[in-house]
């Protein structure tokens, strides 16, 4: 039963994944990008990573929609369509083989939820025992984030802040 | 210039769904510590409200007029985290750790929280108000007309 739901959303994945590649029309590659992101939301929410699902279905599907589709209006000539060019020998031969590279090195991944894999022996371990105590947060994920590691977050806050100023220097004549 | 939508039926809906999606928004952030959720979450959907509003309303309408307003704030949220910064320095203790917020009769593990939650508001602010001014920015009257006429 899970291992076809999981399927299920793999298949799903690929085919909204080529299909926004694929398609000839840019709206339509723009909404299959959106429902891609929907999908792998679904995949986080799956494999128990609620927050970063909860960030992928707000930005990914719902944010970044709206900034391509605002875009497409404000840059694009009415006609949307594509006249893409068929890859060339050299894109057919290179990516199969990164493709085959990259499950090559797969296997060496340890299990998923694996107690032994490096990941969780350093010092996760510390943050799931004392984080209650310390900053009397449940949600160890908000307490890693900005306690343990507020100072990361300070700084991907200024990255934000620094993208808005940019957009807002360079698009607009007047602010 | 987005101007505002026509349908009756876009415009009833938009009334009835801005308010509750901002406080599903504002839900979000102040709940991030006890579930899923947090500062940049609660802050997207906050400005996704706002973005919802221009577009329905338009540019012009007093609805919109907050946001338009609060663009001008765009760094007021960088100044609520590295403001706490500052005062944990103040109280004595390293940057940003909310433990040495001078606020009597709070456990350690009470002020890290109440550090947690301020910072959250300001990654919030700071996330919202880039979301609204990226919308803003893309949709100037300027561009839509450059790419009209040439």
């Amino acid at each position: 039963m899970t291992f076809s739901v999981q399927i299920l959303l793999l298949l799903l994945l690929l085919t909204t994944a080529a299909g926004a590649i694929m398609v000839k029309d840019l709206m339509s590659s723009v909404l299959l990008l959106g429902s891609y992101s929907f999908f792998l939301a679904l995949v986080w929410a799956w494999i128990g990573a609620v927050d970063v699902a909860f960030v992928e279905a707000v930005v990914g599907a719902g944010l970044a929609t709206v900034l391509f589709l605002l875009t497409l209006f404000g840059t694009a000539p009415k006609d949307t369509r594509l006249r893409r060019p068929p890859p060339s020998l050299t894109t057919l031969i290179i990516f199969p083989l990164l493709g085959v590279l990259l499950l090559y090195a797969a296997k060496d991944l340890p299990a998923f939820g694996d107690p032994n894999s490096p990941a969780s022996v350093h010092i996760s371990p510390t943050y799931l025992e004392q984080s209650y105590q310390d900053t009397n947060t449940p949600n160890v994920v908000t307490a890693v984030l900005m306690d343990y590691r507020s100072l990361d977050t300070m700084i991907e806050t200024v990255v934000i802040f620094a993208s808005g100023i940019a957009c807002a220097l360079l698009l607009r004549r007047q602010v | 210039m987005i101007r505002p939508h026509d349908s009756i039926i876009v415009q009833t809906l938009g009334r009835f769904l801005i308010p509750v999606v901002q406080i599903f928004g504002l839900h979000v952030l102040f709940f991030g510590q006890y579930g899923p959720g947090g500062g940049f979450v609660g802050g997207v959907i906050l400005g996704m409200g706002m973005i919802l509003s221009v577009l329905i309303f338009g540019h012009d309408n007093t609805r919109s007029q907050i946001a338009k307003k609060v663009l001008h704030a765009d760094g007021v949220g960088m100044l609520i985290f590295a403001g706490v910064g500052g005062l944990c320095m103040i109280g004595g203790g390293e940057f940003l750790n909310y433990a040495n917020l001078e606020i009597p009769g709070l456990e350690t593990a009470s002020r890290r929280s109440l550090g947690i939650v301020l910072t959250q508001i300001g990654v919030a602010v700071d996330v919202a108000v880039t979301a609204v001014s990226i919308v803003f920015s893309l949709s100037a009257e300027e561009i839509i007309e450059d790419s009209i006429n040439g």
